[in-house]
């Protein structure tokens, strides 16, 4: 593995003063797909909201390409736009497929867009329906909309928040495969949130598990299923309520 | 019956004829109300976005205070700008020629811009509320700077925005009172549709007061299918 990309030392965040995550030391490496597991309110979300740079965290520091971000101040545009965010439910631009898969791209004032649009659709299946409205468009499609819109921007890392719940079998494999594509191909690094304890199995490099906002265990993926250090994730990997 | 026939055939007649005076009365009618509605709305929609968007002390304070302004009555609005703009009033008194005088265009537009304010910065408060919370955080997720958040939300309530354009062109275009009083409805000079029609009215003359009505009527809905249009939307949506 190379340098981390993301670094995560002594990391808090709270809301009116409840504390939601505390995470003491964590490094994301780059090109990797790192699964984040746990149960609702463990504070996976939120640690990808600091992961894209759209809270800060209450303290601590987040080191992103070697740049140290902490409570204060703001994140260069220039660095937040290497990150994005799929999210579990795709909220879509009241427009044509097209024009949402091009909308980070026009934020950017990028040329070339409408290729890098096509090429996008056509890898997540989508290229016939350009031209149809977002709002026609049943979940699994729309959220493959979501991802294209997401991989036309070739961010260096790809934060994916439950992309596949609720999703039929068809859809899940899809955007799995693609997700797994986008980071071989392009060595884009993917921190996948899921509830889906398979699902992080199937694609990830290293798994973690997050209790109550605390960061219990980091291995990779046959260490953290098969042998994991802490009592909790066992029991969280056997499927038994831990909380 | 035969007033409502009679005014039909009067505002033919009336725009055919191309008559002068009706023709002025008309342009002052849209140039008072258009300028009004410029400067509502360039006011409104920064004022709604911003209570639509942002939370900070006292917003529910100016909420409230926006919503009485929603259903203040235009005659009230009137005496206050007649009241402020007067010899002896806090505006009149200053006395600079730049400031609108009573009895002028200016006054109309000024008391039409306070009237349409609230209905503007109101509807595309709400027009802004109602668009998915979540899009914000996605629109930012994806690299727009605050502006361009700001841009794609009003963009996603379009709909709602041009709706509160329409409110407040349709407050002001159709507002009798304030434009009297602080108009004074004189020939030439203040006299628009609205007063016109009471003027006409008063005077028995109900086939010129119907055939006014009509062309307000005509204007004001040339003036919403405009903007639908503009808006990109038919009526079938």
């Amino acid at each position: 593995m190379s340098e981390p990309i993301y670094q995560l030392d002594q990391v808090a965040k709270a809301y009116e003063g409840r504390q939601v995550l505390s995470i003491k030391h964590l490094a994301v490496q780059q090109g990797e797909i790192l699964a984040v597991v746990g149960p609702s309110g463990a504070g996976k979300s939120t640690l990808l909201r600091l992961l894209n740079f759209l809270e800060p965290p209450s303290s601590g520091v987040i080191r992103f390409m070697g740049v140290r971000f902490g409570a204060a101040g703001s994140v260069p545009l220039s660095l937040r736009r290497r990150v994005t965010t799929v999210f579990q439910r795709p909220v879509l631009l009241n427009r044509n497929v097209q024009a949402n898969v091009a909308y980070g791209l026009r934020l950017r004032r990028q040329q070339r867009g409408n290729a890098l649009v096509e090429a996008a659709l056509q890898q997540v299946g989508l290229e016939a329906m350009a031209r149809q409205h977002a709002r026609t468009l049943s979940g699994g499609e729309a959220q493959r909309v979501a991802l294209a819109r997401a991989m036309v921007l070739h961010p260096d890392v790809l934060l994916l928040d439950e992309p596949t719940a609720n999703l039929d079998p068809y859809n899940v494999r899809l955007i799995e495969e693609i997700v797994c594509q986008l980071n071989r191909e392009q060595s884009t690094t993917v921190v996948l949130v899921t509830h889906n304890v398979f699902q992080a199995r199937r694609l990830a490099h290293r798994v973690m598990l997050l209790l109550e906002g605390q960061l219990i265990e980091v291995a990779d993926t046959t260490t953290f299923f098969e042998s994991p250090e802490d009592s909790r994730t066992r029991s969280f990997v056997c499927g038994e309520l831990v909380y | 019956m035969e007033e409502i026939i009679q005014g039909f055939i009067e505002a033919v007649r009336l725009i055919a004829s191309g008559d002068p005076g009706l023709v002025a009365i008309i342009v002052l009618s849209l140039r008072v109300s258009g300028i009004a509605l410029l400067f509502s709305t360039m006011a409104g929609i920064p004022v709604g976005s911003l209570l639509g968007l942002s939370r900070f002390p006292g917003r529910k304070l100016v909420i409230a205070l926006l919503y009485t302004g929603m259903g203040f009555p235009p005659v009230v609005v009137g005496l206050f700008v007649y009241l402020a703009l007067s010899r002896n009033g806090p505006i009149g008194q200053i006395g600079w020629d730049a400031l609108p005088a009573l009895f002028t265009p200016g006054a109309m537009i000024v008391a039409q811009t306070i009237i349409a304010f609230p209905l503007v910065a109101g509807f595309t408060m709400a027009a802004v509320m109602g668009v998915d919370p979540n899009l914000r955080r996605q629109v930012r997720a994806l690299g727009a700077t605050r502006a361009q958040t700001v841009w794609t939300i009003l963009s996603e309530a379009r709909l709602g925005v041009v709706v509160s354009i329409i409110a407040g062109f349709g407050s002001i275009i159709s507002e009798v009172g304030a434009v009297m009083l602080v108009g004074g409805n004189i020939e030439h000079r203040t006299r628009v549709l609205t007063t016109a029609i009471v003027l006409e009215t008063r005077k028995g003359n109900f086939d010129l007061a119907m055939a006014l009505g009509i062309i307000l009527l005509a204007l004001s809905f040339l003036a919403n299918a405009a903007m639908l249009r503009l808006q990109g939307k038919t009526f079938d949506e």
